[in-house]
């Protein structure tokens, strides 16, 4: 019996009792579902909410493949024994790292929404899909799985199921579980020792007395942000061979799956595009501020302020952020015109908070949360605005 | 109870559940997020509003008649006022530390919705042992919920209790922390409380089904 007809088979047995969105989820998870609508009329499209997910995943598969590469070359150039950067040592350093990181965010973020699934009796809603690949993307590698598992629970709980599932939620999960790390676990979510695989553990040794090197594998917003000289090329930062959180580090596999995106009409071009151009505004008034002398080198501002504007979207999490978490359509602004506002917030408050937070230098998070929060507001004066143009219209029409 | 009849028995017992002034009514929120970080401080900030609510009930009730009701909301507060300053100085006097970390919200308590609420509601308009009554199930109510969040809060955010430590020493790895865990430095941030008091709010509304509204 194959795998089709036995999940079919198990689907017909739990009909009716309550068990059923979970076997009906497993089954339409894999196989296209046979019911179909009988009445009122339909418009007949392709790409369901499943299909859709997959398409925002398949955009992701690169960084994360990318991820396991870059955390294996950065393991080794740290201890000074640096290796291919396509190599199978690189990448199994990377595959043990992160595939458990995959699997528990899978693992646990699934069954809560099984779990509420079943208590609910409503049907299993796709929309964990995304989240669970976005969350190993935007974590440090060597996160402690029970926090992730804690995180992840916390934050598809709070963040979604207590407003309603999937399409109900204000604030983006995957952005809700990395803030509950980054402000419950702190050590573990910045600095300059939880970037590259094996620095943690390290230290721990050396504390212990053993007469090993450190290893650092500081981001290169943590080396502006204390006004050093960053060591990595451009060219590095756009490729990714820096360290950083698993899957954002290079822009140039991000900007390919944004215009994958983009492409297949799954992402808003208007958010990326005016997310962009906020960052870059924000770049140029704090280049401008500072080649107006008004903030001078002793400044702690200076190192990051003195950043040439354009390099703020190489570094740090900001692409992937601004492509992949932004672009989110439940909690982005739904009008376009609400879009643009929205997108280019996101960019100018990323560096802003990038570049005032003193405890951590990254900004793209807290920006997009932010601005989840403002998204209702903003469609809602967008409406409004409409409303009253047509108003006006009507009036002079009938005048 | 012998000792109450069931009428009077339920002002005290409805606040702790049914009608909560902090689950139920949302009011004294303010102060359960910002002193409910440790145990002890929501310990005594419940015994604090307990001491103003049970007192500041009973001076109303029994001025309930000569008051003008047009300034009525100025006596209630020098009442509240009176009863702060002396819970503020004693903590001074006895436990300076605490009252260091309750800061300002031993002075708070004079805006706590909950003893204004219950002077305008029901102390204006009832005797005196009704009132005390009222008063003291009221700021049980209270207390409950800041003891419970407290606990939480203290407990996965800083691995103590009453400021003992439960689960093992942090900085030398023993107990729980040998094994990896490490303390929610989140539940120690305001925020927190707010999603422990909604956690509470939650579980309590879907056991009993006659608190869910549309």
């Amino acid at each position: 019996m194959g795998l089709k007809s036995t999940l079919h088979n198990l689907k017909e047995k739990y009909k009716g009792t309550k068990m059923a969105p979970a076997f009906n989820a497993l089954h339409t998870f894999l196989y296209l579902p046979n019911e179909t609508t009988h009445n009122g009329t339909h418009i007949k499209v392709a790409d369901d909410l499943k299909r859709t997910m997959n398409i925002v995943i398949m955009a992701m598969v690169p960084c994360l493949l990318f991820g396991m590469f870059n955390a294996g070359y950065q393991h080794f150039s740290a201890l000074g024994t640096p290796v291919e950067f396509l190599s199978w040592d690189a990448f199994y350093i990377g595959l043990i790292k992160i595939l458990p990181l995959v699997i528990v965010s899978y693992g646990v973020g699934l069954a809560i929404e099984f779990l509420f699934a079943v208590i609910n009796k409503h049907e299993v809603e796709e929309g964990y899909l995304v989240t669970g690949m976005l969350v190993p993307l935007i974590v440090p590698i060597d996160t402690p799985l029970w926090m992730l598992a804690v995180a992840v629970a916390f934050g598809v709980v709070i963040g979604k199921e207590v407003f309603g599932g999937t399409g109900m939620n204000i604030l983006n999960p995957a952005l809700t579980i990395r803030a509950f790390l980054f402000f419950a676990y702190p050590t573990w979510m910045s600095g300059d020792k939880v970037w590259v695989h094996g620095a943690v553990e390290r230290d721990q040794m050396i504390a212990a007395g053993e007469k090993l090197d450190a290893i650092s594998g500081e981001t290169i917003l943590g080396t502006l942000a204390q006004g050093k000289e960053v060591v990595y090329s451009l060219s590095d930062m756009f490729y990714g061979f820096i360290p950083g959180s698993v899957g954002e580090t290079s822009t140039l596999l991000i900007l390919l799956g944004g215009l994958f995106l983009i492409f297949t009409k799954i992402g808003s071009w208007r958010i990326m595009l005016s997310s962009t151009i906020g960052a870059l505004v924000m770049g140029l008034i704090f280049n401008g501020l500072v080649s107006a002398d008004i903030i001078s080198e002793g400044s702690k501002f200076y190192g990051l302020m003195s950043t040439t504007f354009w390099h703020h979207l190489l570094i740090g999490g900001f692409a992937f952020g601004t492509v992949f978490m932004a672009t989110d359509p439940v909690t982005a602004s739904q009008t376009n015109k609400g879009k643009w506002i929205y997108g280019f917030l996101i960019g100018f408050l990323s560096i802003m908070i990038r570049v005032f937070n003193p405890a951590y230098p990254e900004g793209v998070m807290l920006a997009i949360l932010l601005m989840n929060v403002m998204a209702p507001t903003i469609d809602h004066y967008v409406v409004q605005g409409n409303v009253k143009q047509r108003m006006k219209r009507l009036k002079v029409k009938n005048a | 109870m012998g000792l109450l009849s069931k009428k009077d028995a339920n002002l005290i017992l409805d606040p702790l559940a049914d009608n909560n002034p902090i689950t139920i009514q949302v009011l004294g929120i303010c102060s359960a997020l910002a002193i409910t970080a440790e145990l002890k401080a929501s310990l005594v900030m419940a015994i604090s509003v307990i001491f103003v609510m049970g007192v500041g009930n009973v001076v109303i009730s029994l001025m309930r008649n000569i008051i003008p009701s047009k300034i009525r909301i100025i006596v209630q507060l020098i009442v509240v006022a009176t009863l702060v300053i002396i819970v503020d100085l004693v903590l001074k006097a006895f436990a300076y530390e605490l009252s260091k970390t309750l800061s300002v919200f031993v002075g708070l308590i004079i805006t706590n919705c909950i003893i204004m609420g219950r002077f305008e509601a029901f102390a204006l308009a009832n005797g005196t042992w009704r009132s005390f009554l009222d008063g003291i199930g009221n700021a049980l109510g209270y207390g409950v919920i800041l003891i419970i969040v407290g606990f939480f809060r203290e407990l996965l955010g800083s691995g103590t209790l009453f400021g003992i430590p439960v689960l093992g020493d942090p900085i030398a790895k023993t107990g729980l922390y040998a094994t990896g865990y490490e303390n929610n430095g989140f539940m120690i941030m305001p925020p927190m409380a707010l999603i422990v008091v909604g956690i509470i709010i939650w579980v309590q509304r879907s056991r009993n089904k006659a608190l869910i509204e549309d």
